[in-house]
């Protein structure tokens, strides 16, 4: 097990060094640059702008200079944003995405898991196909036509939950659901194909010959290897969850790295759109291994190879 | 599994009441875009301008009004007869927010740091009017001391301009024209560096009605009543707390659940429905902007002024303004909207079929026959897209021209401005100031903002000639025929002139409407707060 950790953080180094240098250059050739604007600066202005920034040295010697301060942590200075370092919008921005993305994760399982097993053990009744028909539309209903709804109903007719921000509990309910409810959908739909798949193998028969009771037949034996296909799947799930914030972090304006990113790409804020990639590199290959991690605790057989 | 539970469990009992805006009578305000930084010498957006006109104040200020230059900072001031000299004499009880009286030598400094080459302020060229500036900020002149401004002593600034300006003591509300504290600034960097932490709350030392409280980006900026403003006794809000909502539904979707008193600006689709509903609180009033078609004139067709105008010609702006726009928007008539009181709006362009296809058949492409397609280039927003959708099926019915759009994101549409790689752009233009030469003067020679390719040495020199006029009828007139002649050679088709759109509760009081968009924030107040 500590061989396979060890194997996979060996190869985050060459991986981050190939995504820093393809954003890198890549940011580059986009046309426009960070300082183009309406109304445009003179050629001077221009200079001493670029000068400011080191953008007036070859493009090798900014790269290895960007290097350079990437081992001492230094992501180098925000250029549309001067009055702080990239370093400090990422650790602003960054704990407020990961925990949107943990209350959508939360939302997500509860409900998910909660509908899929129910719908396995109702297999094939009402029940069933009401909750994968519902989840099946919280597959297609998209967080930009959700989000409005749910603000719409709950905030501006009701009035029971602010409409945007992110500050009280109450601010992040609305968020939470928009951003959880299409993963709800689809581990729903997982848990009951697993639950389904693994309440007809004959452990579980053997279970329920021996006199066990229902709940813990299910909830024990059942769901520890009905679920697997959810652990496999909430690595990326979560890689989504963090990195796919933009559409509700736009809605429900909430200050987190998702529109940070979006944002710094339109503006061609190169040092802040490298910073935001490595964050998010470095989250999703982590989610991963922690996925497989899992899924080797759940099931004997992956610890083995 | 159950930690989950308990988690949604939480969130959803825990807050079922939302925030209403009035608490200790703070203006909510939508701000539109987030403030990028908070440095008068080195922003360059609307939103900032709003921020930083509640935290700082100019020699002068504008009447919210009229826009007529108001005691501001300077309680008086002389004017020399030629219009080249002026003597302010700074208010004995102005003050910076941390006590330090407000001295002429402020104005000194803080020019001398929007000049100076190295900050690269993109407003350094609103100074340019100043003597000597120019030379100062392109680094042709190192010894600032002879750049045309003085402290003759704690109260009185001596200013020498290049020429005689009109609009000099209008500028004044301007952020590039505000005074900076300079220990404030030499306790985190030189004179000319940017990006330092002077303009962190905690740091940032202001000389307006308001003081910066909080700042926590992208979410809320707070400044609250400055007890040691000069006019402190006449502020009667407690504090304005700017929302950074760039996002149109958003921001309407928190008017309507009163998060907000006043809104950054409205959603199109939207405005139709306020107006038959609620027009109590829908503003939609003139704005001195002007909504245009750039046209490369380096390029065939429209090397060519006869086909120019043959497209200009072929626009009906009314039915823009009032079947797709229907905000309140004007059709243009010229390039410089109505709103300088001393330069009467001109009526130059008009919508004339047979005519713009009388030009065409002149110019060799009868019924628009052998004409290339042309290509319509706008940056991505519905609003854009809509009107060249409509101005292209024009086109196409009118002269039989194959048109095409062209979407591009914000920065790829500017570069391809920039290097002329278009055939007609979008393109806008806000004024700074209530003033046409404003407009003007973007068309000159190799000017940056120009972009056409478009060079008229008559154009210049009648610029030329009005910057150096002292009379003030004498110079519209010189204006006058400079715009009919930008609008005769036709390197951009002028569409509408802009209209400031936005959601204004009924509480919030003391709003004055201008054609610059000019919110004077120590005249506000809420009419159901509950006083300071």
């Amino acid at each position: 097990m500590g061989l396979f950790i060890l194997k996979r953080f060996a190869e985050f180094v060459p991986t981050l060094f190939v995504i820093v240098t393809v954003t890198f250059f890549l940011v580059r050739l986009a046309p426009g640059g960070p300082f183009d604007s309406e109304k445009r600066v003179s050629p001077e202005v221009l200079a001493q702008i670029e000068a400011h920034y080191n953008m007036d040295r070859p493009l090798l010697r900014q790269y290895a200079d960007y290097l350079g301060g990437l081992l001492r942590l230094d992501f180098g200075p925000s250029f549309r944003k001067p009055s702080r370092t990239v370093r400090e919008w990422l650790f602003m921005r960054l704990p407020i995405s990961i925990e949107l993305g943990l209350y959508g994760l939360a939302f997500a399982l509860a409900l998910g898991l909660g509908a899929g097993i129910i719908a396995s053990l109702r297999h094939n009744s009402l029940l069933d196909h009401g909750t994968m028909g519902l989840a099946m539309l919280g597959i297609c209903v998209p967080a930009f036509v959700l989000g409005p709804l749910l603000v719409l109903v709950f905030g501006l007719w009701t009035d029971w939950l602010p409409v945007m921000g992110w500050t009280t509990p109450a601010h992040k309910i609305l968020p939470s659901i928009t951003l959880g409810a299409a993963y709800a959908a689809y581990i729903a739909r997982m848990t009951r194909g697993g639950m389904l798949e693994t309440l007809s193998q004959d452990f579980i028969r053997t279970a329920r010959a021996k006199g066990l009771r229902e709940s813990r037949v299910v909830l024990r034996h059942g769901l520890r290897s009905g679920i697997q296909p959810v652990v496999a799947f909430l690595g990326p799930a979560a890689a989504g969850l963090l990195t796919g914030s933009f559409v509700v972090e736009t809605i429900f304006h909430i200050p987190g790295l998702g529109r940070e990113f979006v944002e710094s790409a339109f503006n061609r804020d190169y040092t802040m759109i490298s910073g935001a990639v490595l964050v998010y590199a470095v989250l999703v290959m982590g989610l991963n291994l922690v996925s497989d991690l899992a899924l080797a605790w759940l099931d004997p057989r992956i610890r083995a190879r | 599994m159950c930690i989950t539970c308990i988690t949604v469990l939480a969130l959803t009992v825990s807050g079922c009441s939302s925030p209403a805006p009035g608490d200790l009578n703070l203006l909510q305000v939508g701000n539109g875009a987030e403030v990028q930084e908070l440095d008068p010498h080195v922003v360059s957006g609307v939103s900032e301008h709003r921020v930083l006109s509640s935290l700082f104040e100019g020699l002068t200020d504008s009447d919210a009004a009229t826009l007529a230059p108001v005691p501001a900072a300077a309680d008086r001031w002389e004017v020399s007869e030629d219009g080249l000299h002026y003597s302010f004499h700074i208010r004995e009880t102005a003050q910076w927010s941390n006590g330090a009286p407000l001295a002429a030598e402020d104005f000194v400094y803080a020019w001398q740091r929007i000049l100076s080459p190295r900050l690269g302020s993109e407003y350094a060229y609103m100074l340019y009017c100043l003597k000597n500036a120019r030379a100062y900020n392109e680094g042709k002149l190192k010894d600032f001391n002879q750049v045309g401004v003085r402290a003759a002593d704690a109260q009185t600034l001596l200013v020498e301009l290049e020429n005689p300006t009109p609009y000099f003591l209008s500028m004044q509300n301007h952020f590039a024209w505000y005074p900076v504290h300079r220990p404030a600034i030499e306790k985190h960097g030189a004179i000319d560096e940017r990006g330092t932490a002077w303009t962190r709350a905690g740091n940032l030392i202001c000389n307006g009605p308001f003081l910066l409280a909080d700042w926590r980006p992208n979410e809320i900026l707070s400044v609250r009543a400055n007890p040691r403003y000069w006019d402190a006794a006449s502020v009667r809000l407690a504090g304005i707390d700017y929302h950074p909502i760039d996002n149109l539904q958003t921001e309407d979707r928190a008017f309507r659940s009163r998060l907000l008193h006043i809104t950054n600006t409205i959603p199109l689709h939207r405005v139709a429905w306020y107006r038959e509903h609620r027009p109590e609180i829908l503003n939609l009033l003139p704005y001195y902007g002007s909504y245009f078609y750039r046209l490369n004139v380096t390029r065939p067709p429209f090397d060519n002024p006869l086909v120019r105008k043959a497209f200009s010609l072929a626009i009906n702006r009314e039915e823009i303004v009032n079947n797709v726009l229907k905000g309140g928007e004007l059709p243009a008539t010229s390039f410089v909207p109505p709103g300088d009181p001393n330069y009467p709006s001109i009526d130059a362009v008009q919508f004339d079929v047979d005519r713009a296809r009388a030009l065409l058949a002149e110019a060799g492409y009868p019924e628009g026959r052998g004409l290339p397609p042309v290509e319509i280039l706008y940056n991505s927003s519905e609003a854009h897209r809509t009107i060249a959708e409509t101005v292209q099926r024009m086109w196409q019915e009118h002269l039989h021209v194959d048109a095409r759009l062209l979407n591009q994101d914000w920065k790829t549409y500017l570069s391809s401005m920039n290097t002329l790689d278009y055939t007609v752009a979008r393109s806008s233009w806000i004024g700074d100031v209530a003033d046409a030469v404003n407009f003007l003067e973007c068309f000159q020679t190799d000017v940056g903002n120009n972009r056409t390719g478009w060079s008229s040495p008559e154009y210049d020199a009648l610029l030329a000639r009005a910057s150096a006029e002292p009379d003030r009828e004498k110079r519209a007139a010189l204006l006058r025929q400079a715009e009919i002649l930008l609008l005769d050679e036709c390197p951009i088709i002028p569409v509408y002139f802009y209209s400031w759109k936005f959601l204004k509760a009924v509480e919030l009081k003391g709003f004055q409407p201008n054609i610059l968009g000019y919110i004077r924030w120590k005249d506000l107040y809420l009419d159901s707060g509950g006083g300071k």
